[in-house]
């Protein structure tokens, strides 16, 4: 048993324990923070499989912002999860029977599942090779050089984005306050502040 | 190589700079005062684009590995999606302004949607095809609801929106289904795959993928949102969604069947010949009670829609070529529709119910002639252009050996041409009672009197538009 083993075993252990947590743990709160403990055990397992770039990229995305996020979310919500628990016990036998009918749907869909010939090999064509080249280097030129064309039409998709939520919501008010930063700085120190020498006992 | 690439999405690549620059100036100076110079700024730019791609393109190029595809199909595509997105922004300027919807954003959307669109057309892969597709529908389900402080226009702009998500979910479950069997998302690779024969879980795929386009050409049964969104959106919004988007989405449809599944014609034909029955009827029987010319529009274009399914069914590069003459022809019609919708009013605000066209003929005798004009042509009365669009498809689909869906279509029409003449009915012999008048700007004017003119005198030589159909069916399933 090698290093790399014992390591993978370590932490797809916490993995799946932590999983567990998340779910099992009553406070909502606690369950956000094995979330997180999640992710950076994922994140190491990426790590071993070789892909650094995704175990960064889930450990400052994921762990940085969403976990964080999330943990806002839960903290600011008013949820009674124990009622909400309570009523889960209620609809348990029948979300349980969907799952079952799913699974072996899943199962059987994918047991008759048959590919082209060559199917693999088309997979993994455009990918770069992997022993040649590290892989944020391999994702930047799948990204940026080979789907250049789909990066930039995904760029426009968030512009719309951008545009049709200030258009749907955004709302010009006449009657607020706004801060004027050249307005504040302009200001004459000399006219704006008046230099009172305040007598002890005496007040202005 | 990459140079290549960018000269050859170059009319998209100046669309989308100008597009941004433009958000960028109206944003930095004017805000809205802006606006009508930018609307008329953006028709202008995508009429000399249309024109460039027409006059320029030649051949049949791809670029980026196969993502994008130039060829004559997309050229003819774009340039009717350009052309029509363009008038409809000119026709739409003074309604938007006088309803206090005069926004800088508008035009820019809609450029935007043209975007997606032309990116649609030019699809060589599933994956362009899906980013074409979600960016034409962003902009669209924004647009429609644009009038935010109108109740109507919020829930056009919500419903258009959860079932157009719906619908792209249905899209992508087929085309992950398709990826999943055939390992390569590009049509070509698609196309040389499926010659060795078609499993299951491959034709679950492409009746998903046909699933989530019939929602965006309204084909029934996916139709169910077409009516309640035409309604609720503020006119011109329902003037551009029954022109370009139709166009590119029956264009997506046509380069996906040929140009990915082109060995397995028997297998799709079956689902859109289906498709196409479904809908002419439904667009026929439904739309004999509207009250509303909005929603009966609508209808029409679920109608016409499945005739020009009918022409996709055939399954032959004729097919095709009736299927662009079809889609042109209806372009042309829905905008001189419109531009009369449009110009409907009373007491200062638009109205669009179809009992206050009563005695219109007496008020405005040009007008009522040219509308009558448009709706026997929208029917499909001989010697309008209209009956030429039909006659073709029809033709199309008896030379395929489809003559039971031929006899359906022409019932349907038959059924069809009861509210179109309904229209004419009440402009001439309709009650005596106060009803709407028609302000027209002269833009309208000349798009509803210029459409007229053209349903009538383009019989003779169609303006072009055979030859160029033809090269542009024999591009995509020569």
């Amino acid at each position: 048993m090698t290093v790399a083993d014992l390591a993978f075993y370590a932490f797809s252990t916490v993995t799946v324990a932590a999983a567990l947590m998340v779910t099992l743990s009553r406070n909502p709160v606690h369950s956000v923070l094995w979330l997180i403990l999640t992710f950076l055990s994922a994140a190491g397992l990426f790590v071993l499989l070789g892909a650094e770039f995704v175990a960064m990229l889930l450990i400052i995305v994921y762990v940085g912002a969403v976990a964080v996020l999330f943990l806002f979310v839960v903290m600011m919500l008013d949820v009674d999860f124990a009622a909400l628990k309570s009523e889960m016990a209620k609809y348990m036998p029948i979300g349980l029977l969907v799952a079952v009918i799913l699974l072996i749907q899943l199962a059987f869909g994918l047991g008759a599942w048959v590919t082209a010939d060559g199917a693999m090999g088309l997979h993994q064509a455009p990918t770069p090779d992997a022993t040649q080249i590290d892989n944020t280097r391999a994702l930047g030129l799948l990204l940026y050089d080979k789907y250049l064309y789909l990066f930039q039409l995904s760029g426009l998709i968030l512009l719309v984005a951008m545009i049709g939520a200030i258009v749907l919501t955004l709302r010009h008010r006449r009657d607020i306050k706004r801060q004027n930063v050249l307005h504040q700085m302009w200001r004459d120190p000399a006219k704006a502040l008046e230099m009172v020498d305040v007598k002890p006992g005496q007040g202005l | 190589m990459l140079s290549q690439d960018i000269a050859t999405v170059l009319p998209e690549l100046v669309l989308a700079i100008y597009t941004m620059l433009a958000l960028l100036l109206a944003v930095y100076t004017g805000k809205d005062g802006l606006t009508q110079l930018v609307t008329w700024a953006t028709a202008a730019v995508m009429v000399a684009v249309a024109l460039w791609v027409a006059m320029a393109g030649s051949g049949s190029q791809t670029a980026f590995g196969g993502l994008y595809v130039d060829d004559a199909f997309a050229r003819f595509a774009k340039v009717a999606i350009l052309l029509s997105g363009a008038l409809v922004l000119l026709i739409s300027e003074g309604f938007m302004a006088k309803r206090g919807l005069a926004r800088f954003e508008y035009p820019l959307l809609i450029a935007l949607a043209t975007i997606g669109m032309m990116a649609m057309v030019s699809a060589g892969d599933l994956m362009s095809l899906y980013m074409g597709l979600e960016l034409q529908s962003l902009a669209l389900y924004v647009v429609a609801a644009l009038d935010r402080d109108s109740k109507t226009s919020t829930e056009a702009g919500l419903k258009y929106f959860v079932l157009g998500a719906l619908s792209s979910g249905l899209l992508l479950y087929g085309a992950s289904l398709v990826y999943g069997y055939a390992g390569t998302t590009s049509f070509a690779g698609i196309l040389s795959t499926v010659q060795h024969g078609v499993p299951v879980g491959m034709l679950f795929g492409l009746v998903f993928m046909l699933a989530g386009l019939a929602f965006k050409i309204s084909a029934a049964p996916f139709h169910m949102w077409t009516p309640d969104v035409y309604e609720g959106a503020p006119t011109p919004i329902t003037a551009f969604f029954a022109t370009a988007p139709k166009v590119a989405a029956m264009a997506l449809i046509a380069r996906l069947v040929h140009g990915a599944f082109g060995g397995i014609t028997p297998q799709w034909a079956q689902v859109l010949a289906a498709l196409s029955v479904v809908s002419m009827f439904v667009g026929a029987l439904a739309a004999i009670g509207q009250k509303d010319i909005k929603r009966l529009m609508a209808y029409s274009s679920i109608a016409h829609m499945g005739f020009a399914l009918m022409g996709l069914a055939s399954g032959t590069a004729f097919g095709v070529q009736a299927m662009l003459v079809y889609m042109a022809i209806y372009v042309t019609m829905n905008l001189g529709t419109f531009a009369f919708i449009l110009s409907l009013e009373m007491d200062g605000k638009p109205v669009t119910d179809i009992a206050l066209l009563n005695q219109f003929s007496k008020r405005e005798p040009l007008k009522a002639l040219a509308v009558l004009v448009l709706m026997f042509s929208l029917a499909g009365v001989p010697p309008m252009l209209g009956f030429f669009g039909k006659f073709y498809v029809l033709k199309a689909a008896v030379d395929a050996g489809m003559g039971w869906l031929a006899i359906a279509g022409v019932i349907a029409s038959v059924i069809g041409a009861f509210y179109y003449l309904r229209i004419v009915y009440f402009m001439y012999f309709g009650a005596e009672q106060a009803g709407a008048e028609s302000k027209m700007a002269p833009v309208q004017w000349l798009a509803l009197m210029g459409v007229a003119g053209i349903m009538l005198a383009a019989v003779v030589n169609f303006f072009g538009l055979e030859p160029a159909a033809i090269a542009a069916a024999a591009s995509l399933a020569g």
